[in-house]
């Protein structure tokens, strides 16, 4: 299997060497386009609107200093100098030369990371919980697991020409932070009542062009069985899911038009068979990634002057109560440091920023950094005597915006201001809803709030999931967006509901303010948020808000 | 992307790609590739269009995906974009200064 440490390695050095002589030979004329392109994009290479771009895969988030000062090395040595961080812990790359990204990947292939798999109809990087191995709320740790899948998939044979793209998260939380209901399979790590640790097993979620939630094949799978089990998923899929058509042909539809129990039936046969052809070499990998994955020697000591600072600086105070989660080591908290300050893109993170941070991780956070699905990074092991000093360091980058979590820290695919799929922008209508509620300083009387953005039905922005969530269209030659109220990605998945006729860009900004303001109006007590409003009261007081002409 | 139109002088188009070793913009005049969009060839006569998108397309060691995009003449004689997704093409992204914008100094282009 696929070695993955965070370190030279020598197969992914000779994947780019393969990968350059695949673009020696575009580029001599011995390759077609139509020949190369489904090499480039196994590579992970798309053309875009202006530019090649690279999306590298930031394994389940977790990413080491020196993987970071790579990542930056390659923003400024041959991007112009920043890369994005994606809805699905991966970076993008916007800039890069046909000629130059295998230079690219092999500066990647020197710390062990890779672009493979990050397209095409494959099974794509797992991704995972940024709190992994740090929240107080944690059944296991999920990395161990994701690793093990991520190793499993990296060049299965037989899954690299599935009917579609294959997406596997994996929830280690008691609450859900890996989105498990919008994946192709979710794995829910859980404890069956002799104490045993197993998953919950989702298939069939997916957003895009028919969102839909996933659903719980089977409710405690041993967690031994992983790999078999995942294996039988995706071969009945294999098998059954449509190639006829490129709309229909995610398993999402497939376990939808054949029903789940149909599925079931299929997955639990192939399962049997499998089983028989594990020899426990997986299980022992898997012990040698927990340990791998093992705590860092967590510090016992006071919090020193934490307290007096809090209460000192109100501004400090003020991070602490948005950015910092519950660690389950006494002392400890993980910091969400958002890329969402005011007039920032979404997820952009500069050269600098990204060196900061891996200097970060080495002396404040046991070597540790995370990249979020909400295009943020979470440094997951901070000792609380270190915040101050880590927060001012954060600040003088610029990268100390307290609003992890808050109407400002919005999700944004890159929208037409760069993918070529897209049939609207997404970066200005973010910014502009940003700085608008900034500017009113309204962000902390709002409260915890989930803006999502995609510019086009494919859902890259997760705007299905977001409390507010905006599409951006194209009708008839005019950006226009769609509100969709009621999305959830945490507490309650749930796919938000299209609210009526969309907006030209310019009303979008005056149509959430008008929906704000029902919302602060209508809310029983602070605590009450947007989407527990929603749910209570229903879609009707919101769309009055947003269509008054029509109520 | 402009489609279910035939070049004609009331609706003109320009051929467009991307270049294939950098990925950047191209536009064709005179059967060859300019970055600047300014320099684009009109085309206004649907048959001259498709024997050029033709030549266009066998130059696929040059350029990637050619296809016909609706323009307009500008008060200058120049190609204008009819569409936004051609107009962030010739320009650049909106959230850095960065692209064709940057390329040829001109908020105009």
């Amino acid at each position: 299997m696929f070695d993955a440490r965070p370190q030279h390695n020598e197969y992914l050095r000779h994947r780019a060497q393969q990968f350059r002589q695949q673009v020696e030979r575009r580029l001599d004329g011995s390759l077609t386009e139509d020949e190369f392109r489904p090499l480039r994009l196994m590579n992970g290479v798309y053309l875009q609107l202006h530019a090649y771009m690279l999306r590298v895969a930031i394994p389940y988030g977790t990413i080491s200093p020196d993987q970071m000062r790579t990542l930056a090395l390659l923003a400024e040595k041959w991007d112009k100098g920043y890369g994005h961080w994606t809805t699905r812990q991966n970076i993008q790359y916007n800039w890069p030369k046909l000629v130059d990204i295998p230079d690219m990947l092999d500066a990647l292939a020197d710390v062990g990371l890779h672009a493979i798999q990050t397209s095409g109809n494959t099974i794509r990087n797992v991704t995972t919980d940024a709190f992994a191995g740090a929240a107080a709320d944690e059944v296991a740790d999920p990395r161990p697991y994701a690793e093990l899948l991520r190793q499993w998939s990296t060049d299965h044979g037989e899954f690299q020409f599935l009917p579609r793209k294959f997406k596997i998260a994996v929830s280690g939380g008691k609450k859900d932070r890996a989105v498990i209901a919008a994946h192709d399979i979710g794995l829910r790590l859980v404890g069956n009542d002799k104490g045993e640790l197993g998953y919950q097993v989702w298939i069939g979620g997916g957003l895009g062009r028919t969102p839909l939630l996933g659903q719980v094949v089977r409710e405690f799978l041993p967690e031994a069985d992983l790999l078999p089990y995942v294996e039988a998923i995706i071969a009945a899929y294999n098998l059954s899911g449509r190639r006829d058509n490129k709309y229909k042909a995610r398993i999402k539809i497939t376990v939808a038009e054949r029903g789940l129990d149909v599925m079931r039936e299929e997955i639990e046969a192939e399962f049997l068979r499998r089983r028989e052809a594990f020899t426990g070499v997986d299980q022992d990998l898997l012990a040698a990634l927990k340990s791998l994955y093992a705590p860092p020697a967590f510090r016992n000591e006071p919090e020193g002057d934490y307290e007096q600072r809090r209460a000192a600086d109100p501004v400090f105070r003020s991070w602490t109560d948005t950015n910092l989660s519950a660690h389950k080591q006494e002392g400890y908290a993980s910091v969400t440091v958002t890329f969402k300050a005011p007039g920032q893109t979404p997820g952009d993170a500069s050269a600098e920023q990204m060196r900061l941070l891996a200097d970060l991780a080495e002396r404040f956070g046991h070597h540790d950094l995370r990249i979020s699905h909400e295009q943020n990074v979470v440094l997951p092991h901070v000792h609380k005597s270190d915040l101050f000093a880590v927060y001012q360091e954060l600040k003088a980058a610029g990268l100390a915006t307290a609003n992890a979590g808050l109407i400002s820290d919005i999700v944004a695919c890159p929208g037409m201001d760069y993918c070529t799929l897209a049939t609207a922008r997404s970066i200005p209508i973010a910014q502009d809803i940003a700085a608008h509620f900034r500017a009113r300083g309204l962000e902390e009387e709002i409260g915890q709030f989930n803006i999502r953005i995609s510019g086009c039905i494919n859902a890259c922005g997760h705007h299905h999931l977001g409390h507010i969530g905006i599409l951006g269209l194209d009708r008839a030659g005019v950006e226009n967006y769609q509100i969709t109220l009621g999305g959830d990605g945490y507490d309650i998945p749930a796919i938000g509901q299209r609210a009526g006729a969309g907006f030209p860009a310019e009303e979008v900004v005056p149509a959430i303010d008008r929906l704000i303001d029902a919302y602060l109006e209508l809310r029983e007590s602070p605590e009450e948020r947007f989407i527990d409003a929603y749910r209570r009261l229903g879609v009707a007081p919101f769309k009055a808000a947003l269509y008054p002409a029509d109520a | 992307m402009s489609k279910g139109f035939t070049p004609s002088p009331a609706t003109p188009a320009v051929i467009t790609a991307n270049d294939l070793r950098m990925g950047h913009c191209v536009w064709m005049r005179d059967g060859a590739w300019t970055a600047d969009p300014r320099e684009a060839e009109l085309f206004e006569d649907e048959a001259i269009a498709e024997l050029a998108l033709l030549d266009a397309i066998a130059q696929a060691n040059i350029v990637v995906g050619p296809y016909l995009a609706e323009a307009r003449r500008g008060p200058d004689g120049r190609p204008q974009p009819t569409h936004f997704r051609e107009a962030f093409r010739r320009r650049g992204p909106s959230n850095y200064f960065h692209g064709k914008q940057a390329e040829f100094e001109a908020s105009n282009v």
